[in-house]
């Protein structure tokens, strides 16, 4: 495993050597005779939330990963009590609300970039009834486990099982915290849809991003 | 754009009115500073009383009664972690942090204010918690700052029931609060820099402050997981960390649970944590050497690489913390090697110091004083780092008072230097007042001496045997007499010491109505926080305009110059009438 961190270290370090190398490189005590260029302080020209919600992105990135790798290290260190889960088929059903609530924010960005209200409307709508409708699976799936006898502490995988898919729903709540709040604000009248656009973007990153946490989840726990 | 967003604004910037946005509820990045330094002094305040009562103990046994076993591992436990997680890194990220990003980047405030505020109130409820530990039945855990489990949850030890899932829950309280902290930090690093300042002009203090918040980003979640799954383990049944343990004749409750796993989450989260508290002090010496000794930082780039450097390597050597868990020889031959590693770019940080110095026009003025002292103590305990980086030497020495002190002298007297190095150099910004130079030097003089005569006979104890964490000593004949003798004079050092913390406070109290008036920059620095139209900076920290920076930090002392250091934000124009610089010497 160490490796493997050491691994992703490296490339992360050449990544972002890649990226900034000429910013990096300067010599600040230098100067030119030519008059000087006065560069603009930001890194990037991205709004400042949007690089907020990138580096939240890594954070979760960090946190997920971290929960995987303890997973699999009790998984390895397991002296005999770790039952490999039958994981419930509400997973399957789950998993393709989800996709679907992720098509339809997608849907919803498209209206915003082109500027069509209805579009955004209804995109923005179907994804949050969606990911409602997720996480209400979610607890069926959690119900339906219970209901067979496995509770969180039955067995290792039962209650990385529970961990899992409860953190992952937290996060999902955080957005959908988010998305109620642009909700409320589309739903008041005169409401431009340039005071919705960037609040849709950020959104669908988020669902987008927590698709594909799930995916991976997902996988991790076939895996057992 | 973006940037103009947040910085250009032509509007008029709504100043706070009331008392309560202003001071209790407010957004301003410079008083959620202080609410941050206050609160951390506050709680690191009780943890030196703890410390206090722990030497009495080791250098007094049985003198007193109320130290009894058990509050001494409490003692130990809550110290460790107060120093560490809400003192230290609260301090140099919440506090320093959020006074210096705005206004040496050239920034109105943060991006996100309202979560900045928000990141505050959090980090108080997370003291609360941790102190209302204190008042439960069973006090607080005794586990030892690292909450190793399984003990940290069975009976016997203190606190195993409540004190440990106050300590968890409060942790994980924290871990959210510095998250809202952290990404503001790290946003506004890359998003707010007034125009000019590019990633190569920024001081070292924020190069070292932004690295550590990164660090704290993408380390803190590991102890959040170690947190989440411990609380499970300990209110729900599961067994993430927990054996089958027969505890007390009880039949087991558990069973299969890695208590290495732990190790490693911990671990994974506590060496970058060590850095997390390095690098902002890096930073920040860096820039107090400069500024006193008139001189610009030697190799720039060298220490801005260094702290990439050390901010990836530091994740990558936490297994030399576990050295002594049993784990194969070549994961140890790994973790050394990496631990070694990180001793270069370290290294490479302090001959620029001392190069700095050199040829300087030093002012032996009180921050210099502290950031010299810090060389020393830095030195001291990064060398004895080396020797525990080595499996071999790290095995008979690890369970000794040979770890303890290079691990205070490493991290905790080092930083500890730099903050009070750090306050004595911009109380005037904050405050507008000087703090008492006597005063000051008295506090740097025994603060210094008094820590190495506390901590230089610790390497001794250790190398005879010492073992670490007992609360008294028996059944250890191999021990001479005078490792008592030498444990009471510790313990008198250790007394001086926090004494003259007393001194300090009374001074940072006595000067805010007292203290000489400062004016807008006592020390002649070029950094843009000592360019600001008030001091203190008022809301908005730049009056209508914001600066415009020409030139790096570091112009002290450039030949053909009027003055020995040329602001951040002077134009080219305004130096020589030619409408040309001279070429710096270097």
């Amino acid at each position: 495993m160490s490796l493997t961190v050491a691994f992703v270290a490296l490339l992360a370090g050449v990544v972002v050597w890649g990226l900034l190398a000429r910013k990096l490189t300067a010599k600040p005590w230098e100067r030119s005779a030519a008059p000087e260029e006065i560069e603009a302080g930001s890194t990037a020209g991205l709004p400042p939330a949007k690089i907020g919600l990138w580096a939240l992105l890594a954070v979760v990135t960090s946190l997920f990963g971290l929960f995987i790798s303890a997973y699999y290290m009790r998984m390895e260190h397991a002296h005999g009590d770790w039952t490999p889960l039958a994981v419930p088929r509400q997973l399957w059903v789950n998993t393709a609300l989800l996709v679907l609530s992720s098509a339809a924010m997608e849907w919803a960005r498209g209206g915003a970039r082109r500027a069509q209200m209805d579009r955004l409307r209804t995109g923005l709508t179907a994804g949050g009834v969606l990911a409602w409708a997720f996480l209400a699976g979610q607890l069926l799936a959690w119900r339906q486990l219970s209901a067979s006898g496995y509770f969180v502490a039955s067995n290792p995988a039962v209650a990385f099982f529970y961990l899992l898919t409860a953190v992952h729903g937290l996060h999902l709540l955080g957005g959908l915290f988010v998305w109620g709040k642009t909700v409320f604000r589309m739903a008041r009248p005169g409401v431009e849809l340039v005071d919705l656009r960037l609040s849709v973007e950020l959104c669908t990153v988020y669902w987008h991003y927590l698709l594909l946490v799930w995916l991976v989840l997902f996988a991790v726990l076939l895996s057992t | 754009m973006a940037y103009v967003a947040i910085a250009d604004r032509d509007h008029v910037l709504h100043d706070p009115e009331t008392f309560i946005r202003k001071y209790i509820w407010s957004q301003d990045h410079k008083v959620i500073a202080i609410q941050y330094s206050v609160t951390a002094i506050a709680i690191g305040l009780v943890a030196l009383g703890m410390s206090v009562l722990m030497r009495l103990q080791l250098g007094f046994p049985h003198a007193f009664s109320l130290i009894a076993p058990n509050n001494y591992y409490q003692f130990i436990t809550m110290h460790g972690m107060i120093m560490v997680i809400y003192l230290l890194t609260a301090l140099f990220l919440g506090g320093f942090g959020n006074y210096l990003i705005p206004l040496m980047c050239g920034a109105r405030d943060m991006v996100f204010p309202y979560m900045n505020m928000l990141s505050y109130w959090v980090y108080l409820l997370a003291v609360l918690v941790l102190v209302a530990g204190f008042f439960i039945p069973g006090g607080p855990t005794g586990a030892g700052w690292t909450l190793y489990p399984p003990q940290s949850v069975l009976p016997g030890t203190p606190g195993s029931s409540w004190g440990i899932i106050f300590m968890l829950v409060s942790l994980g309280i924290f871990i959210v609060a510095f998250t809202m902290g952290g990404l503001n930090y790290v946003t506004t690093v890359l998003q707010a820099r007034c125009r000019g300042m590019t990633l190569m002009r920024m001081p070292l203090s924020v190069w070292g402050i932004f690295m550590a918040t990164v660090l704290g980003l993408l380390a803190f979640p590991a102890l959040l997981v170690g947190a989440v799954m411990m609380t499970l383990d300990s209110l729900l049944g599961t067994s993430f960390f927990l054996p089958a343990v027969v505890s007390m004749g009880q039949p087991p409750t558990h069973s299969g649970g890695s208590p290495l796993l732990f190790q490693h989450l911990f671990w994974f989260f506590g060496h970058p944590e060590v850095y997390i508290v390095a690098l902002p002090a890096f930073g920040i010496v860096s820039d107090l050497l400069s500024t006193h000794a008139r001189r610009h930082i030697f190799g720039y780039r060298m220490m801005v690489w260094a702290i990439l450097a050390i901010g990836c390597l530091s994740f990558v050597v936490w297994a030399h913390h576990m050295y002594v868990s049993g784990m194969n020889p070549y994961f140890g031959f790994f973790f050394a090697t990496t631990t070694l590693i990180i001793a270069v770019p370290t290294a490479i940080k302090v001959y620029n110091w001392v190069l700095t110095l050199w040829r300087g026009d030093i002012h032996l003025t009180v921050p210099m004083l502290f950031a010299i002292g810090f060389i020393f103590t830095f030195v001291n305990g990064g060398l004895t780092g080396l020797f525990l980086g080595n499996v071999t030497v790290d095995v008979p020495l690890s369970a000794t008072y040979f770890v303890v002190a290079h691990f205070h002298m490493v991290m905790g007297v080092s930083p500890i230097l730099v903050v009070f190095g750090a306050i004595y150099h911009w109380y005037p910004k904050i405050t507008g007042r000087m703090l008492n130079d006597t005063l000051g030097r008295i506090h740097f003089w025994l603060t210094f001496l008094g820590t190495y005569a506390i901590y230089l006979p610790m390497h001794y104890l250790g190398i005879l045997g010492v073992p670490r964490r007992y609360y008294a000593f028996g059944g250890t004949e191999f021990l001479p007499e005078s490792v008592q003798s030498v444990n009471a004079a510790i313990t008198i050092s250790a007394l001086f010491v926090a004494a003259v913390q007393l001194v300090f406070l009374f001074n940072l109290i006595w000067s805010l109505s007292k203290g000489k008036p400062a004016g807008g920059n006592p020390w002649r620095a070029t950094t843009l926080e000592w360019q600001t139209p008030d001091t203190p900076p008022k809301h908005g920290n730049w009056g209508p305009k914001l600066p415009v920076v020409h030139r790096w930090a570091y112009d002290y002392s450039v030949p053909g110059a009027k003055e020995d250091f040329i602001p951040q934000n002077q134009p080219p124009d305004a130096l020589t009438p030619a409408g040309r610089e001279q070429e710096p010497a270097s």
